[in-house]
């Protein structure tokens, strides 16, 4: 397996303002992405798992440790082949549902006949084709996640992290966007990172689990699921499923309870 | 129509009838008010004969004026105390405080620096709109949601294009509710700096109409103040709606 992307010794921590003392939000924790897998993190809230994420993509410096990509450091600058989805809604309203997925080649300065091609085939893989002209007021909170999917993917980016990107989303909509998450990590062939707070989302995608514990952050346990790479959200029922999640639970289960305590 | 829009004609319809009623019957006497009705003909006479057109025009390009100054130094005030939050800090209690000042009070000054021309009617109107510009441009940026910048970030922009391409125009909603306070505030302040002291304009007809009790005259120019105002007004109030709509996040 060739390391993909790597976290070597990261802490993070808020430094004191005013009366508040220092916070220690995350590790120190060690994590190693292999090419090509999928892996996901979960994690009572609060446990500093978007920090992760943001320190891996190069959004916020360590306070201590280092973080790398293909082999060179992540220095607080975020690096051509990594891709962010975030939590939040971030598809920019006063644009198209076109100019959106765009808006990253345009900066780049490909040449607008590419440009047309890898929007066309990017919307048409999330599903979007009909919705062009559409501005994302028109869309539902499922297809403007989607657009800000296409608008990462359409950079043909070699690492993908979402950070709960259907957490708005109900359960029914989370299982099918699923379902493509799964299609476009096959079919792209890229590594996925995925912070989601439903073990059923993270048992079913992923080949690792890393289970975070309460505030500071540090993995509990990394499970590896042993899923076939052709996967679907059909394996919810299979047995092994359930004990999977049943296992994640009992390792979050003392964590969540930390975290829900005042202070 | 809307059906607060169509509450809103039949109040305002109704409020005219009022009016209208009180003056026929004496209630209110001629010397005080004319009915709504003689301010339409009024009016009527006044635009036929063309005899305010100049100072139409004089208010006019004094307000253009005005609001053009306001909106652009507003907003560039405001883009510029964001970047610097220390500066911020110094004046946020001074923005606050700002149209609690009399600032009328100030434009006999401004007539003593620049003359009875149209120079202080400008300056005093480009002061009183510029700030909700800035306060409005201030408050965009700060809604600006944190998840912009990272995508901006993510983007590979710089902080003057991501200024320029994703902070900007994710604060237009409130630019424009900017936009529509200074044109307010920009009116108000040329129409009454022209009643206070000035060489011609709609203020110094309806202030020069008041003092000669040639009541047709200064309720028939108020009236086309009053039309003209709310006309623009209710333009940029809806097209403020649009982009709030445009703009609405999940």
């Amino acid at each position: 397996m060739t390391v993909h992307a790597q976290l070597d010794a990261v802490t993070h921590v808020y430094a004191s303002v005013g009366r508040a003392a220092a916070l220690q939000a995350l590790g120190p924790l060690d994590l190693t992405l292999s090419k090509g897998e999928f892996f996901s993190l979960i994690g009572p809230s609060g446990c500093g798992k978007s920090t992760l994420l943001d320190i891996l993509v190069g959004l916020t410096l360590p306070s201590s440790g280092s973080a790398s990509f293909e082999g060179a450091p992540v220095a607080g600058r975020p690096r051509e082949g990594i891709g962010v989805v975030f939590q939040e809604d971030s598809s920019f309203p006063w644009l198209t549902v076109w100019d959106n997925v765009a808006f990253g080649l345009r900066r780049k300065g490909v040449d607008k006949q590419e440009t047309a091609e890898r929007v066309n085939s990017a919307l048409s893989f999330v599903g979007l084709s009909s919705f062009t002209k559409a501005h994302p007021a028109q869309l539902s909170g499922g297809m403007r996640q989607r657009v800000c999917i296409a608008r990462t993917l359409v950079l043909r980016p070699r690492l993908i992290l979402l950070d709960e990107p259907f957490g708005a989303l109900d359960q029914q909509t989370r299982l099918l966007m699923g379902d493509e998450l799964l299609r476009i990590w096959r079919e792209t062939g890229a590594t996925v990172m995925l912070i989601t707070h439903s073990l059923d989302e993270a048992a079913m995608l992923s080949d690792r689990v890393g289970v975070m514990s309460a505030r500071p952050g540090r993995f509990i346990e990394i499970i590896e699921t042993r899923w076939p790479r052709d996967r679907s959200s059909e394996i919810v029922e299979h047995p092994a499923f359930g004990s999977l999640t049943g296992h994640m639970w009992a390792l979050l289960r003392e964590e969540s309870r930390k975290s829900m305590a005042p202070g | 129509m809307t059906l607060a829009g169509s509450i809103r004609l039949a109040l305002m319809i109704a409020l005219a009838a009022i009016l209208e009623l009180a003056c026929r019957t004496g209630l209110i006497d001629r010397l005080t008010m004319i009915p709504p009705s003689e301010m339409v003909t009024a009016l009527w006479t006044i635009l036929a004969s063309g005899s305010a057109n100049a100072d139409i025009a004089y208010t006019l390009t004094n307000t253009l004026a005005a609001i053009v100054c306001a909106v652009l130094t507003g907003f560039a005030a405001g883009v510029i105390i964001h970047a610097l939050p220390r500066l911020r800090r110094v004046l946020d209690p001074l923005l606050t405080a700002y149209y609690a000042v009399p600032i009328f009070a100030f434009y006999p000054l401004l007539v003593l620096i620049f003359g009875v021309t149209a120079t202080p009617i400008i300056v005093i109107g480009a002061l009183f709109g510029m700030v909700s510009m800035l306060t409005s441009t201030l408050i965009g940026l700060d809604r600006v949601p944190p998840v912009m910048d990272k995508a901006a970030t993510m983007f590979g922009l710089g902080p003057l294009q991501a200024l320029l391409l994703i902070r900007l125009p994710a604060t237009i909603p409130y630019l424009i509710t900017g936009l529509k306070m200074a044109v307010v505030y920009s009116v108000i302040a040329v129409v009454a700096a022209e009643f206070i002291l000035s060489p011609k304009g709609l203020g110094f007809r309806i202030a020069f109409a008041y003092n000669d009790f040639d009541n047709r005259t200064m309720y028939g120019l108020l009236l086309l103040l009053i039309t003209a105002v709310t006309v623009v007004v209710l333009l940029l109030h809806h097209i403020e709606q649009r982009v709030h709509e445009r703009w609405a996040r999940q």
